[in-house]
C-alpha cells in the first residue's frame, strides 16, 4: 500500500516538470476597459493553437500567458488581440476592427 | 400537468427576444445653454452590464428589463438612479454636485443568502452561513428548512430524527460529503446528520440529481456538501446558546488558535442536552428523546501560498446518548413491562488533505485526501438489540490541468475506500467488508460564453458490487444573458445497508418474514439507478427588483430497487424490486425576487414516486405528492451596526399515503401545513440574539405510536409518522463574537 500511494504522489510531479518552451511565459500590456473587453481578448487568444491560459485584467491592463512556444509566438498573439481590436506594443487595431467595439470597450474615446 | 407546462414554458421563451437597446443622451444645462457630456457611466443596478456616453453625450446600453433602475455617474456631478419603464428615448441632465466627489453609488440590496449557480452545468445550490442562521437549531439535519430543494420529514415517533429527502428519495440516495469526504453514510445513515452542529458550517452545496465522478459512484438523487469553518478565515472567537421550550440546551464555542503565519487552528467544541421528559400528547411515550451530545473538531490549516501548498488536518470525537420510549422507563426499569431504549453512539473521525497548485502553471494542481472514521453504535428499542461498527478508510487522488488551452479542462484520479461493518441485529452476528478501487477520468470544456459541457466516466472495482463503469454528463447552454438550460444525465449505485438505513423497524413490534438476512449483502443485490435532470433558469426583473424564475424535472429509474415493504400490518419484509422499474418523478417550479432588503422564495414541488412492491406498482408511503413552499426574508437597514432581521417559512404538505394499518381508517392522510418564523436583534457586528418558533401553527399528528398503550402488542408501531409529533416549539438564543 505505501509504495502505491508513493508511486501516485510521484507520477503527477513528473509531469509537472516540463520543458521551459512548452510552458513559456509572458506579461505585456493590452488597451481595454470592461468585463467585456476581458472576455474578447481572452477568448480570441485562448483560440490560438499553443495558447494554454490567459488572464488579462481591466484595472492593470496586464495581459499574462501561458503558451507552447514552439507552436505560437508572442508576436501571432498580439496580432491576434489587435484583430479583434485592441492595442498592444506591437499592433494597432485598425480602425474598423475599432469601430466594431461594444460602446463600453471604446478605450480610445472614453478612456477609464 | 401537460398544460401548465406549456403555460410555463410560453413564460420562458416569450422573454427569448433579439437583444434590445435602450438609447439615449446625457447633457449638462450650464446658465440654459445645453451641453453634451462625454464619458459618463451608465449601468444597471445590480448587473455587469453598462456603457460610457460617447462624444455626443449619447449612449446606448442593452435593454435588459423593465422597472429597473440604471445608475448614471459622472465625475463632479451627484449620482443619478432612473426607473426605467420602458425603451423610450432617455434626455437626462446632471446636476451639480457641491461636494465635487464621486459619491459612492450604495448598493443597498442585500445578497442572497441562498442561490442557484448560473454558470456552471451542474445544478447547484449554493447555501451561506448567512442562510443557516434562519434556521437556528441545530444541526446539518435542521439546515435545509428554508430551502425548498431538500426536504425534511420526521423519521419517526420515537426518536426524535429528521431525515432529509431529494426528488422524493431518502437520504441514503443522497451522497452527502463533508469538504469532499463521504461522510454521512453507511452505520451514521440514521442519526449522523445530527451529529454536525450548524454553527461550524461554512456553506452547504446542495446538487440536484447527478454529482461529479470525482466524489464516486454512490450518489443517486443528488449530492450534499458541506464546509466547515476553515481556520485562516474564521474569527478569533465565537459563543453561541441556545435553549427552547422542549428542554433542550446548545452550547458552542469556537476558538482560533495562530500558530504561526503559515499554520492556524480553530477547536469546536458542541455541547447540548435535553434532559426534561416532553409528553404534550399524553401518550405516556417521551415525544422526544432524553439525550446529550458532546462534540469537538480540532480543524488545522497549513497554508504555504507562495510554493502552492494548503493542507488540512481534522480530528474530530462525538459522543451522544438518547434515551427513548415510555416516560416512566429508566434504564434500571424491567424491560418487558416498560417499553424503552438507549442509544449509544461514538465516533471518531479523522481526514488530511493535500493540495498542491504549480504557482508556475495556474492550471496544474493535484490533491490528496486521506480519511479515516470509526463509528460505534451500540442500542436496545424495547426488546430488540441492534449495534452496528463501521470503520472506514478513505483515500482519493485527483488531478487537474488542461488540454492544449483553459477551454478543456480535465480531472483524473483514483480512489480507495474501505468499509468494515460489523452488525448485531434480531440476535445474529453480521458482518461485512467492502472494498473498492476505482480510478475516474472527467472532462469539461467551457466556451467562455455560453456553453459548458463536462463528461465524466469512472471505472470501479468493488469486492461486493462487481467491476462497472460510472458515466454521468451534465451542460449547461445560456441563449442570453437571462436565460439558461442545465442537463444531466448518469448512473449510481449502492449497497442497501438495510438495518442501518431503516432503524425505524426496531420501533414495531412486526415480525420479518422470508428474509434470510445473513446471507451476503443481507440476502439483497445491490441498488442501482440512472437519473436524468433538466432545468431551465430564467432571470426576470419586476418591480424594480430582480428575480428568478426556475423550472426542474427530474427523473430517477430504478434497475433495482430495495423495496422495504411495511404495506402488509404486523410485518416486514425486504426484496428486490425486480417485476419493473421503481421510479421517482419531481417536478419543481421555483421563484426567487429580491429587491432592496427583502428576498421571497416561493416553491411549488410535484411527486410521483413508485416502487413495485413484489408484482403491484404503489405510490411510496409517507411521499407528499405536492409541497408547497415560501420564505420571506428581510432585514432593517444598519444604524450603528444595529438591526433587525425578520424570516418566515410555509410549509404544506400534499395528501400522503399511508400503509395499512389498525389507527387509520382513511388510506390517505389530508394536506397539512407549518409555519416556522425567527426574529434576530443584531446588537452589533459581536452580539446578537435570536428569537423563533417553529410550527408555530401547532399541528400535530394524532396517535403517532400505534399501541402506544400496550407497546408489547404485536400491533405496536411508530413508525407509521405523517407530521410533527410535538407542536409548537419556541426558543431563544444568542451570538458572540470577538472579531478580528
Amino acid at each position: 500500500m505505501k509504495k502505491v500511494i508513493l508511486l501516485l504522489l510521484v507520477i503527477p510531479l513528473i509531469s509537472f516538470s516540463q520543458t521551459k518552451e512548452k510552458n513559456a511565459k509572458d506579461t505585456f500590456e493590452v488597451s481595454g476597459n470592461c468585463g467585456m473587453c476581458k472576455k474578447r481578448i481572452e477568448s480570441a487568444t485562448l483560440s490560438l493553437q499553443g495558447v494554454k491560459y490567459v488572464s488579462w485584467s481591466p484595472q492593470s491592463k496586464n495581459f499574462s500567458i501561458i503558451y507552447n512556444s514552439t507552436k505560437v509566438s508572442i508576436d501571432d498573439v498580439k496580432k491576434k488581440i489587435a484583430d479583434v481590436g485592441h492595442d498592444n506594443s506591437l499592433y494597432k487595431a485598425s480602425d474598423e476592427a475599432y469601430n466594431n467595439l461594444h460602446f463600453c470597450c471604446k478605450y480610445r474615446d472614453n478612456p477609464e | 400537468m401537460f398544460r401548465f407546462i406549456f403555460l410555463l414554458s410560453l413564460l420562458f421563451f416569450s422573454e427569448l427576444k433579439s437583444q434590445e437597446f435602450l438609447t439615449g443622451e446625457i447633457l449638462v444645462s450650464e446658465k440654459n445653454i445645453e451641453k453634451a457630456v462625454e464619458g459618463v457611466n451608465l449601468y444597471w443596478l445590480n448587473s455587469d452590464t453598462g456603457t460610457i456616453t460617447n462624444g455626443k453625450g449619447k449612449f446606448k446600453i442593452k435593454f435588459i428589463g423593465q422597472q429597473n433602475k440604471l445608475i448614471i455617474s459622472y465625475l463632479g456631478y451627484e449620482n443619478d438612479t432612473i426607473t426605467v419603464k420602458d425603451k423610450s428615448y432617455i434626455k437626462h441632465y446632471l446636476t451639480n454636485s457641491d461636494s465635487e466627489s464621486l459619491d459612492e453609488v450604495t448598493v443597498t440590496r442585500k445578497r442572497r443568502s441562498s442561490k442557484r449557480t448560473y454558470l456552471m452545468p451542474q445544478n447547484i445550490i449554493m447555501i451561506s452561513d448567512e442562510e443557516l442562521l434562519k434556521a437556528a437549531c441545530c444541526n446539518l439535519s435542521e439546515s435545509f428548512e428554508t430551502n425548498p430543494s431538500v426536504d425534511v420529514n420526521h423519521n419517526d415517533a420515537i426518536t426524535g430524527t429528521k431525515q432529509i429527502e431529494m426528488l422524493g428519495l431518502k437520504s441514503p440516495y443522497i451522497l452527502i460529503t463533508e469538504e469532499n469526504i463521504p461522510m454521512v453514510r453507511g452505520a451514521s445513515q440514521t442519526f449522523g446528520l445530527g451529529f454536525t452542529p450548524g454553527t461550524w458550517i461554512e456553506s452547504i452545496q446542495v446538487t440536484k440529481g447527478m454529482g461529479s465522478v470525482t466524489n464516486g459512484y454512490e450518489s443517486i438523487a443528488g449530492q450534499i456538501n458541506y464546509e466547515i469553518k476553515k481556520p485562516y478565515s474564521d474569527i478569533p472567537f465565537f459563543f453561541n446558546l441556545f435553549n427552547s421550550i422542549d428542554g433542550r440546551i446548545e452550547a458552542n464555542a469556537h476558538v482560533k488558535s495562530k500558530w504561526s503565519e503559515k499554520m492556524q487552528n480553530t477547536t469546536f467544541i458542541h455541547y447540548n442536552d435535553r434532559k426534561r421528559a416532553n409528553d404534550k400528547n399524553g401518550d405516556l411515550f417521551l415525544d422526544k428523546p432524553i439525550q446529550d451530545q458532546i462534540n469537538l473538531l480540532s480543524k488545522w490549516q497549513f497554508t504555504d501560498a507562495s510554493n502552492g501548498f494548503v493542507s488540512f488536518l481534522n480530528i474530530r470525537y462525538l459522543d451522544d446518548n438518547k434515551k427513548i420510549g415510555s416516560v416512566d422507563f429508566n434504564e434500571k426499569s424491567d424491560l418487558s413491562r416498560f417499553w424503552g431504549g438507549e442509544i449509544f453512539t461514538n465516533r471518531f473521525d479523522s481526514s488530511f488533505k493535500l493540495g498542491y497548485v504549480n504557482p508556475n502553471i495556474p492550471y496544474q494542481s493535484i490533491g490528496f485526501q486521506f480519511a479515516y472514521n470509526y463509528h460505534d453504535q451500540e442500542s436496545y428499542y424495547g426488546l430488540n438489540d441492534y449495534n452496528i461498527s463501521h470503520k472506514s478508510f478513505f483515500v482519493n487522488m485527483i488531478y487537474n490541468s488542461i488540454i492544449s488551452n483553459t477551454k478543456n479542462k480535465i480531472k483524473a484520479g483514483l480512489n480507495f475506500s474501505s468499509d468494515d461493518y460489523q452488525e448485531y441485529v434480531f440476535k445474529s452476528d453480521l458482518n461485512r467488508i467492502d472494498s473498492s478501487f476505482g480510478g475516474f477520468f472527467e472532462y469539461s470544456y467551457d466556451n467562455f460564453n455560453n456553453f459548458n459541457l463536462i463528461f465524466g466516466l469512472r471505472y470501479d472495482i468493488h469486492n461486493n458490487l462487481g467491476s462497472f463503469f460510472t458515466p454521468r454528463i451534465h451542460f449547461r447552454y445560456s441563449l442570453n444573458d437571462n436565460f439558461s438550460i442545465k442537463g444531466s444525465l448518469g448512473t449510481g449505485r449502492k449497497i442497501a445497508n438495510v438495518f442501518a438505513e431503516n432503524q425505524v423497524l426496531f420501533l414495531s413490534n412486526r415480525k420479518n418474514i422470508n428474509n434470510t438476512f445473513s446471507e451476503k449483502l443481507y440476502g439483497v443485490s445491490p441498488e442501482k439507478a440512472t437519473n436524468f435532470g433538466l432545468s431551465i433558469d430564467h432571470k426576470v426583473f419586476l418591480f424594480g427588483g430582480q428575480g428568478s424564475l426556475i423550472f426542474d424535472f427530474y427523473k430517477t429509474i430504478f434497475d433495482n430497487k430495495v423495496i422495504l415493504d411495511y404495506e402488509t400490518f404486523g410485518e416486514f419484509n425486504f426484496y428486490n424490486s425486480t417485476f419493473g422499474k421503481s421510479k421517482s418523478d419531481n417536478y419543481q417550479v421555483e421563484f426567487l425576487f429580491s429587491k432592496n432588503n427583502w428576498n421571497l422564495t416561493a416553491a411549488y414541488k410535484k411527486y410521483d414516486v413508485k416502487s413495485y412492491y413484489k408484482s403491484e406498482l404503489k405510490e411510496k408511503p409517507i411521499q407528499p405528492r405536492n409541497i408547497i413552499f415560501f420564505n420571506y426574508g428581510i432585514e432593517s437597514n444598519k444604524v450603528n451596526d444595529k438591526n433587525w432581521k425578520f424570516d418566515i417559512t410555509y410549509n404544506r404538505l400534499g395528501k400522503q399515503r399511508l400503509m395499512l394499518n389498525p389507527r387509520d381508517s382513511f388510506e390517505f392522510v389530508n394536506p397539512h401545513y407549518s409555519v416556522n418564523t425567527q426574529i434576530t436583534r443584531v446588537f452589533s457586528n459581536k452580539f446578537e440574539v435570536y428569537l423563533g418558533g417553529e410550527n408555530i401553527n401547532n399541528y400535530k399528528q394524532d396517535n403517532p405510536i400505534i399501541m402506544s398503550n400496550n407497546p408489547f402488542d404485536s400491533n405496536f408501531d411508530a413508525s407509521i409518522v405523517h407530521g410533527p409529533i410535538f407542536g409548537s416549539l419556541y426558543y431563544i438564543g444568542l451570538r458572540y463574537k470577538i472579531l478580528n
